[in-house]
């Protein structure tokens, strides 16, 4: 199973479960990651992580840790 | 309206939230914290109306039971109950902030929405239905804009409307229809437990097993566990857990309302996007983010900051200044002209060349010295005159010193070496400078040149000091010695160190809120995460530590922008172990020691290098200690678009800064500095003819100038010097020294002067250097170990009463400040343990039970750093889930 952690600038895909628990993983839904949410990986930090991708039209910066959480499916080239 | 009615603004970080505030109430807020928690509260009356008080609740994304500012929000909301709740929402991210929306019409209070950034949205070519939305969310809509203070009154009617109505706001039905019938079944469960209008808040605080907010219901076991059959149902249906099937729909719901009532325009790249192209870029991200933090140092501490700092310590608060330029350079020539003829030295030579031939000259340097010569005096220098001259005194080759009381040579460069008996030495090729001869015509008109020092009030516009001003008021009301002194050293001393740091905190301000408000902030969290995640810290907390190399008291206020409690108060802990300026003459007082001024240029980066090793260090060991550990934060953050403050919302963000600085560190700073200014000058008179009272020394009979060796201070140093004896500086004076600097950090070296007699040597002096070196001198060896753990044990231990003070502030709580300046101080002196034991190891081979205690720290420190996390509980335990274990 691919997750966001997988994803390489400039592709985008899909949210199909979030793994993980407790505080990390509501603080991702919070955020509007929720089952079914597209997603689009548009940049990495200078340092390699975290990673910033747009998702319900607005910017999110998330860490690769964190991204390993999210499984996604459907990745294509934007 | 006779009622006083509060009204909470709710609303996502960045939607405009605070400007709204600022509009609506103008600066007559009061900012402070929330009880126990560092997260800011801010409380204002409406311009147009007193009675009305808007709460500037903290931005969120959720009313989730995860972070401070959540928890503080739906306390407030919940338990408070305001009149009404005004829910600010920014269109161009609307799919978000109405997610917070959904959870504040479920908190059963009168609610209005408040749709900002229309303007924007236009730009963009969206269409937005706000009927169709008031209809779909069940509360009134309002257009406004923050920003140009559009339809800001009829948002605020609005909300008075609905509170006079008193009818709280029902929430959206956003849940999937099992979920729905779920919600109903634990409503029935536990509306006897609740207040009507909270029902439905916490049957789905319920579902989601949130102990924390059910906790005041004290649900009964049954009730819990037939609840838990209903979600477990629903959970197993859908496969995920509860909390996440809530966020789900909720989600879900919202795209459905987006679908209904918003109008897209194609897609296009907006300038924010354009900009962050460049500056969070890969290869360019770094760099450009050096550079603004140099610009922002430069011009904070470097230079604007720091010359208005100096101008005030210097001028308001010491010397008094010219409103003219032109009397001041009038000045500057004519007192660069009387010091050139180094009249002072000419006396001084004059006086031993007549010693050396015979001539009586007792009391005359005393008589010459005298403020106001009584007719005694007078007649003691007439007499010193007449004798001197019959016996033809003559001083040759007289040498001059500058002002830090050093020899010069012919180039007029400084000497910085000189022998124990205080002979200048000389390199090769380098010529003392001198003054030829002095006879009794030279030392008459030595005399009438050095009385005849240029003073400021004589070349117009002069302002006097405050110190001087309050002297010379209280003179003239004839006040005794005691009050003048309290009131100018202590009271206005003590102020003074307060008020000197505001220049320098408001330039830096005005920096710091800019890039906070215009969105850069959480770039610098994007660019630098990577590498403060090693030391368990985030990107943000680098800010405050550059600016700490400035000075501590803005660099702990700057950890306001982090966004975690944990990092916060782990910041606002370490980031004045890093050098400040006032921290530099200490520095300068080492090399001078070590070097004799000569190019040691690696001490200074030394002690940088000690503060940031020391704050890695503290910081790795303190993520596995109890208070700090935990999980470690979500990094997941929003990327706020670019925009430029409004003037008037950044001007009162800046303003907010420093008058709370001025009101909370101010008072802390000023009992202090009483404090130890009463430590200092009372105690009993036990000098030679001193009768054994106590009271205010400079006030008693006789009191020699070396007074403080007989005040409380010289007592305490002593009863505590035994703490630093495994440090190699047990001597009262080391550690009286160490205690007046904590008024400021500078005061170091004054101290030193005053408790040697040193008069106003200054760092710069080798007489201060030989006083310095003195103290770590142990029958005739220099104990470099033990000078420089002093020195380290100063630069990491407690910081100033200032910074002190806005810790205190920071963290909201005596507990965690105490902690913070214990840990310093423990920390300092196991630094300055293992340098001291160390050195003395390998130095001078010396082994003792204290070498054996350095080890062991050292051991025990390595062990802490390298150690793997220890294992923590799950905070977010669930009181249901253990329920559920007991049920089934």
């Amino acid at each position: 199973m691919a997750s966001l952690r997988d994803v390489k600038v400039g592709e985008s895909c899909t949210v199909s479960k979030l793994t993980g628990a407790g505080a990390i993983k509501r603080r991702i839904m919070d955020m509007g990651l929720t089952k079914g949410t597209k997603v689009l990986v548009h940049k990495v930090a200078p340092l390699g992580d975290p990673i910033e991708c747009t998702i319900r039209g607005y910017e999110l910066s998330l860490r690769k840790d964190e991204a390993a959480c999210i499984e996604v499916v459907d990745i294509a080239k934007e | 309206m006779a009622d006083k009615i509060n009204i909470a603004l709710a609303g996502n970080p960045n939607c405009g939230k605070t400007t709204l505030f600022n509009e609506l109430t103008g600066s007559n807020g009061y900012v402070g914290n929330w009880p126990g928690v560092t997260v800011e509260k801010k409380m204002a009356t409406w311009k147009a109306n007193h009675d009305v008080t808007f709460v500037d609740l903290p931005g969120i994304y959720s009313l989730s039971p995860y972070s401070p500012e959540e928890v503080v929000s739906r306390d407030y909301v919940v338990n408070d109950r305001p009149d009404a709740v005004i829910n600010l929402i920014d269109v161009t991210n609307l799919e978000r902030n109405l997610y917070l929306t959904t959870q504040v019409l479920e908190a059963g209070r009168p609610a209005v929405v408040g749709l900002n950034m229309c303007d924007l949205l236009k730009e963009r070519g969206d269409v937005i239905d706000s009927k169709k939305l008031s209809q779909m969310l069940g509360v009134p809509v309002v257009e406004v804009s923050a920003l140009h203070n559009k339809n800001l009154d009829e948002l605020v009617n609005a909300s008075l409307d609905a509170s006079k109505a008193g009818k709280p706001a029902e929430g959206v039905k956003c849940f999937s229809a099992e979920v729905e019938s779920a919600l109903q079944t634990i409503a029935g469960l536990i509306k006897d437990a609740c207040p009507a209008e909270l029902v439905r808040w916490y049957a789905i605080k319920v579902f989601e097993r949130d102990a924390e907010a059910i906790q005041p219901l004290n649900l009964g076991k049954d009730v819990l566990a037939s609840a838990e059959k209903a979600i477990k149902a629903i959970e197993d249906d859908r496969d995920d857990d509860s909390e996440s099937i809530i966020t789900s729909d909720r989600y879900d719901w919202i795209a459905t309302v987006m679908d209904a009532c918003v109008k897209k325009a194609p897609k296009k790249l907006t300038t924010s996007q354009k900009i962050d192209r460049i500056v969070t870029n890969r290869v360019l991200g770094l760099p450009i983010f050096a550079a603004i933090m140099i610009l922002v140092y430069y011009i904070a501490i470097s230079t604007i900051g720091t010359s208005w700092t100096d101008w005030v310590n210097d001028n308001l608060f010491s010397d008094g200044f010219f409103l003219s330029g032109q009397s001041q350079a009038a000045f500057d020539e004519a007192k660069e002209e009387w010091s050139s003829n180094h009249y002072a030295d000419q006396i001084d030579g004059y006086l031993a060349a007549a010693e050396k031939a015979g001539v009586n000259t007792d009391g005359v340097a005393d008589a010459i010295a005298a403020e106001e010569p009584t007719a005694e005096d007078e007649a003691t220098i007439a007499d010193f005159q007449a004798a001197a001259e019959k016996a033809k005194v003559v001083a040759t080759d007289v040498p001059v010193h500058d002002d830090d009381g050093n020899f010069v040579d012919t180039d007029d460069e400084a000497i910085t070496e000189e022998t124990s008996d205080g002979e200048p030495v000389l390199a090769e090729g380098q010529e003392l400078q001198v003054i030829d001869k002095v006879d009794a015509a030279g030392f008459a008109a030595a005399l009438e040149g050095k009385a005849a020092e240029p003073d400021e009030h004589d070349f117009g516009s002069f302002v006097d000091s405050i110190p001087t001003a309050a002297t010379n008021a209280l003179e003239a009301a004839g006040t005794s010695d005691l009050v003048k002194g309290l009131v100018v050293d202590g009271v206005i001393g003590g102020v003074g160190s307060v008020l000197g740091f505001i220049p320098q905190i408001f330039v830096l301000f005005v920096m710091l809120c800019f890039l906070e408000d215009c969105g850069y902030m959480s770039r610098v969290a994007f660019v630098m995460d990577r590498v403060f995640r090693r030391f368990g810290l985030s990107g943000k907390s680098f800010i405050p530590m550059i600016v700490s190399s400035g000075c501590g008291v803005p660099g702990v206020l700057a950890t306001k922008t982090i966004e975690n409690e944990r990092d916060r108060r782990m910041t606002a802990m370490l980031t004045t172990m890093i050098p400040c300026s006032a921290k530099l003459p200490i520095i300068a007082l080492v090399m001078g020691v070590l070097a004799g001024g000569s190019d040691m240029w690696w001490v200074a980066p030394m002690f940088y290098f000690l503060g940031i090793v020391a704050i890695i260090v503290s910081a790795i060991m303190l993520k596995k200690t109890k208070p700090f550990e935990g999980e470690p934060v979500p990094f997941v953050m929003e990327l706020p678009d670019y925009h430029f403050p409004s003037i008037r919302s950044w001007a009162l963000h800046v303003w907010e800064r420093v008058a709370s600085y001025v009101k909370k560190a101010g008072t802390i700073i000023f009992a202090a500095a009483v404090g130890i200014w009463f430590l200092s000058n009372f105690g009993i008179a036990g000098w030679d003819g001193g009768d054994g009272a106590f009271g205010f020394l400079s006030g008693m009979e006789g009191v020699p100038e070396n007074y403080m060796d007989y005040s409380i201070l010289a007592g305490v140093g002593g009863a505590l010097g035994w703490i630093f004896l495994p440090l190699g500086f047990g001597n009262w004076q080391a550690t009286a020294a160490s205690i007046s600097a904590l008024i400021a950090k500078e005061n170091l070296v004054s101290t030193f002067g005053v408790l040697y007699g040193l008069g106003g040597a200054t760092e710069n002096s080798v007489s201060m250097w030989q006083g310095f070196a003195g103290m770590f001198t142990v029958a005739g060896t220099l104990h470099v170990g033990a000078m420089c753990a002093f020195v380290a044990f100063n630069m990491l231990c407690a910081p100033c009463f200032a910074a002190m003070g806005t810790i205190r502030r920071q963290m909201n709580s005596g507990w965690w400040t105490a902690f913070a300046i214990a840990y310093e101080c423990v920390f300092g002196w196991v630094i300055g343990l293992f340098i001291n034991q160390f050195y003395e190891l390998v130095v001078f081979g010396s082994f003792g039970i204290w070498t054996v205690i350095a080890f062991v720290l050292l051991a025990a420190m390595l062990f802490q750093l390298f150690r793997p996390a220890p294992k923590w509980d799950k905070k977010d335990e669930k009181i249901l889930d253990s329920l559920a274990e007991d049920v089934a």
